[in-house]
């Protein structure tokens, strides 16, 4: 079990796709991937959570401590396409009010 | 005959084997007869207070070793996650635990902490035992097709 993150950079714009199961064997991996971007002023940084299947409090550590050290650079972090399982993750701890986050779209 | 099957299963306390139980809990939660999200919820919750043993009662330990018990009734389950290292002081880590708010200053905001919480939200009752070990019980019950929890009587 892994979790993997491919980056697309286009101008001041990064896209990460992640993938995979996020629990305490696979957050350090995430987090090994997320501090590999370097963050300059104005930088917007967005992850793609839909191929993401699991996630539990050390995933939210990850994204929390990650969007602090972006907010630090003054640089921008969303989180989209999040599944609803993720989605109702991010809402009853509360998360979805501090960061950026978008569930996916609804066909 | 007994009202339930009790399940055992005895890993190392290591960081690779969460996804293991997790695996197990939702194989013995479908038997029971759960929901989808529900056997999520059952992920969550079970993989929450299995990483807390990995990531803190043992302390680098290498030996240790957690333990998984669960019940499977006919509409609910009782799982039982224990450890033999050290016990923490289960009103302390309540106190500090909770979701986030709106207001927190950005700086401020706790990077752990939450497992607890989501235990408790997303099981319909857990306790926690600290003699000698840490013992935490939890409990769901399957629920059916409802109409809104929040529906008050309707009058004819």
């Amino acid at each position: 079990m892994n979790v993997s993150v491919q980056f697309r950079k286009d101008g001041d714009i990064i896209q990460g796709f992640v993938e995979g199961e996020l629990d305490t064997y696979t957050a350090s991996m995430l987090r090994e991937e997320l501090d590999s971007i370097q963050l300059l002023e104005g930088l917007s940084i967005e992850l793609d959570l839909s191929n993401v299947s699991y996630m539990d409090s050390t995933g939210l550590g990850v994204f929390v401590a990650f969007y602090k050290k972006v907010m630090k650079q003054n640089a921008n972090l969303k989180l989209v396409a999040l599944s609803s399982r993720l989605t109702r993750l991010f809402e009853i701890t509360g998360l979805s009010e501090l960061m950026e986050v978008e569930s996916v779209k609804k066909v | 005959m007994r009202a339930f099957d009790y399940i055992e299963i005895r890993i190392p306390a290591k960081p690779q084997y969460v996804s293991v139980i997790r695996l197990t809990i939702s194989g013995m939660a479908t038997r029971v007869g759960f929901s989808y999200d529900q056997i999520e919820d059952l992920k969550i919750a079970v993989s929450e207070a299995v990483t807390n043993v990995v990531q803190h009662a043992y302390n680098g330990f290498e030996d240790g070793e957690i333990v998984i018990g669960s019940a499977l009734y006919q509409h609910k389950i009782e799982v039982m996650i224990s450890d033999f290292g050290s016990s923490f002081n289960f009103e302390d880590v309540k106190s500090n635990i909770g979701p986030y708010h709106e207001h927190n200053n950005i700086e401020l905001i706790r990077e752990g902490g939450l497992g607890l919480f989501l235990m408790e939200t997303l099981m319909d009752e857990v306790r926690v035992n600290n003699e000698g070990g840490v013992t935490v019980f939890m409990t769901k019950y399957v629920t059916r097709e409802q109409v809104g929890e929040d529906v008050g009587q309707i009058s004819t």
